[in-house]
């Protein structure tokens, strides 16, 4: 007896919830970057569900253009934290508030 | 007879556990032996006599060392983060000796009858594979959990809080990463040739292709493997991060007693893990041209000699790793990373097209 | 049977872990319980007859993009982040949001009693390395060129934000800042004379 659809859909919707919710109360450039990579998991996890359950391949190419583009976002998304910690050596994001009024 | 439906669903499991206590018997056994063989080797390199008093000529040497590594006193440096200094050497550990599940250890063995088994646990079955996990993907699964390797390094080199470990951490993990690129683009040539990522399936190509083993068509994706294969493992020349005269000790100075053994075994599986791996892809892993004329493929004495043949040709490779480390100076760091990335890995994107470009003008 | 157990068992790893990873303050304790969600997704992709992805997955996520975020950990020395005082809607805001989410995830169950209950039996198949590599090279070619430009543009931007100027550059742009300082100091001074 396998798990249906709805298990992975609803495992999936879990923890797109856990990253969201991480994300608004992360503080941490970091810590949020890591937290978007939850929620590119989930997702990942629905695409791959779906695949599986539909027969069509085309789900998990997309999940292989997902893993893709994370990996690019997460080169530059870390070389730009780097580069906002040289200047003033805390990465937290309430202090990149210079162009508030 | 209560017993036989419990019997019959857990008998896969039991035979699957049976098979991993085996092979990680012997995966440890060669492992301990390598340790004496380094020591005896070197010795003889540099013109001494290794180890020869425990045991004749010390092959009770491994079980010596064991004891002590048990008996030694356990030192936890105060500062240190405590659950991730006692996680770094059994990721290492697990990392390690994870890729054995899918090492085929010899060709399938056809010719026994099982129907001799009790409860009619035997019928039907006519091979018996000598792999533990036949898995689709299995050169991407050995690279990966490699890759989860690096964290091993890390963890110890930061949770240790000593400037020594840290530096000598990050050294490894970044010494690791680049080579992993060049290991992986070197693979691909293989692959391309056998059409398949499965260890087994490489091994069949190997024995139907026409140059019987992939070394032959493939020498520089070999030679790039193996260079990458010393700096995936920490091994001179590229053993800058773990020499003792360089960083004391590198990322495992503040670890000792047990938790220090286990990260020397890590370094000697992985040292295992690509042996086989350079076995499988470029030696034709068990396949012996020219056996199955004296013996008829899928019976038990043609598995044992493979098996044998296996083993032999790992331990060729084990002795090649300590060979260089008598002999080889270390590099440099900076020079370790331009070699890895300016020279090694153009090398194999150019095996990877000229690969492809013959493959393709032959299978037109 | 005992596909629903290895279900529950990999599903509650990665809610735990990735419980684990919001709750913690220190990043390098994220980082680790991020890693274990990602090897818990891996295994429930090999149940959904995906060893490609799940490989890849490893390889890719856990193997190197969760080091490069370790790395970073490690270089700047990030400890644990202090409590400051948040803007107080924004617990309203994260709270709201998630349990409307928590209410869609559960909406789903409704929702997909309409789709096949049984995985088509021809779908094992098309988890497979050939399956995925003759589509990814026929069929949608376009997009796996697209994804390599993609790169391209990540690593140029990569080794751009992450260099040191040069020496010479490094004394121009100083040379250029004293000049701003200096104009300013003598507009003050001329108004102060005025």
């Amino acid at each position: 007896m396998e798990p249906s659809l709805a298990s992975y859909l609803a495992l999936s919707g879990v923890l797109f919830t856990i990253g969201t919710v991480g994300v608004i109360f992360k503080r941490n450039a970091l810590g949020m970057f890591m937290c978007i990579e939850l929620m590119l998991n989930a997702v990942n996890l629905t695409f791959v569900a779906f695949s599986r359950y539909y027969g069509d391949v085309v789900g998990q190419l997309f999940v292989f253009m997902v893993m893709s583009v994370a990996a690019a976002e997460a080169a530059v998304g870390l070389g730009i934290i780097i580069a906002f910690f040289r200047n003033r050596l805390s990465i937290d994001v309430d202090d990149a508030s210079i162009l508030k009024n | 007879m209560l017993m036989e439906p419990v019997i019959k669903t857990a008998f896969p499991f039991v035979v699957t556990a049976v098979a991993v206590l085996i092979a990680f018997q012997m995966v440890l056994m060669i492992v301990a032996y390598t340790v004496l063989a380094e020591r005896k080797v070197l010795g003889w390199i540099q013109g001494r006599i290794g180890p020869n008093r425990v045991g004749p000529w010390g092959v009770l040497q491994p079980f010596a060392d064991l004891l002590k590594f048990i008996f030694k006193e356990d030192l936890v440096p105060d500062k240190s983060t405590k659950f991730i200094y006692f996680l770094a050497p059994m990721v290492a550990l697990v990392c390690a000796l994870m890729p054995m599940v899918v090492y085929p250890f010899g060709p399938a063995i056809t010719s026994v009858d099982w129907s001799f088994l009790p409860y009619g646990l035997g019928e039907g079955i006519r091979t018996l594979p000598l792999t533990i996990a036949q898995i689709d993907v299995g050169v991407l699964f050995v690279l990966g959990i490699t890759s989860v390797g690096v964290y091993g390094i890390a963890l110890a080199g930061w949770s240790s809080n000593s400037k020594y470990s840290l530096m000598g951490g990050l050294r490894s993990s970044a010494q690791m990463i680049s080579y992993e690129l060049a290991l992986g683009a070197s693979v691909i040539g293989v692959v391309m040739l056998a059409g398949t990522l499965d260890l087994g399936g490489i091994i069949y190509a190997q024995q139907t292709s026409t140059f019987r083993w992939f070394i032959i068509p493939q020498f520089v994706g070999f030679i790039v493997f193996l260079i990458a294969a010393f700096a995936e493992t920490n091994r001179v020349p590229f053993d800058l991060p773990e020499a003792e005269t360089e960083l004391v000790a590198g990322f495992h100075t503040e670890y000792s007693a047990l938790k220090f053994a286990l990260f020397f075994m890590a370094e000697y599986v992985n040292m295992f893990t690509v042996s086989v791996m350079c076995t499988v892809l470029f030696l034709g892993g068990w396949y012996v041209p020219g056996l199955s004329h004296i013996f008829e493929p899928g019976t038990i004495p043609y598995a044992l000699v493979s098996h044998f043949a296996f083993i032999g040709k790992i331990c060729a490779f084990l002795f090649f790793y300590i060979w260089v480390r008598g002999t080889l100076p270390r590099f440099r760091f900076d020079q370790l990373m331009n070699f890895g990335w300016k020279f090694l890995l153009p090398v194999a994107l150019a095996n990877v097209i000229v690969t492809t470009v013959v493959v393709f003008f032959l299978n037109r | 049977m005992a596909s629903t157990a290895l279900f529950f068992l990999f599903a509650g790893f990665a809610i735990m872990c990735a419980i684990s990873m919001v709750y913690h303050k220190n990043p390098l304790y994220s980082a680790i319980s991020l890693v274990g969600v990602f090897i818990s997704l891996s295994c429930i992709y090999v149940m959904l007859a995906a060893p490609f992805i799940a490989a890849v997955q490893i390889l890719i996520y856990a193997g190197a993009i969760m080091v490069l975020v370790v790395f970073v950990i490690m270089l700047l020395n990030l400890d644990d982040q202090g409590t400051k005082n948040r803007l107080r809607y924004l617990w309203a805001l994260g709270g709201g949001l998630g349990v409307v989410l928590l209410v869609q995830t559960l909406f789903i169950f409704y929702a997909v009693m309409k789709a096949p209950q049984q995985a088509s039996d021809q779908s094992v198949s098309v988890g497979k390395t050939l399956s995925i590599g003759q589509s990814m090279y026929t069929v949608y070619l376009l997009p796996v060129e697209i994804v390599g430009v993609l790169l391209l543009m990540a690593i140029i931007g990569a080794v751009i934000l992450a260099r040191r100027l040069s020496q010479p550059q490094l004394e121009l742009v100083v040379d250029q800042e004293l000049d701003r300082r200096n104009e300013t100091e003598l507009e003050n001074e001329y108004r102060v004379e005025l």
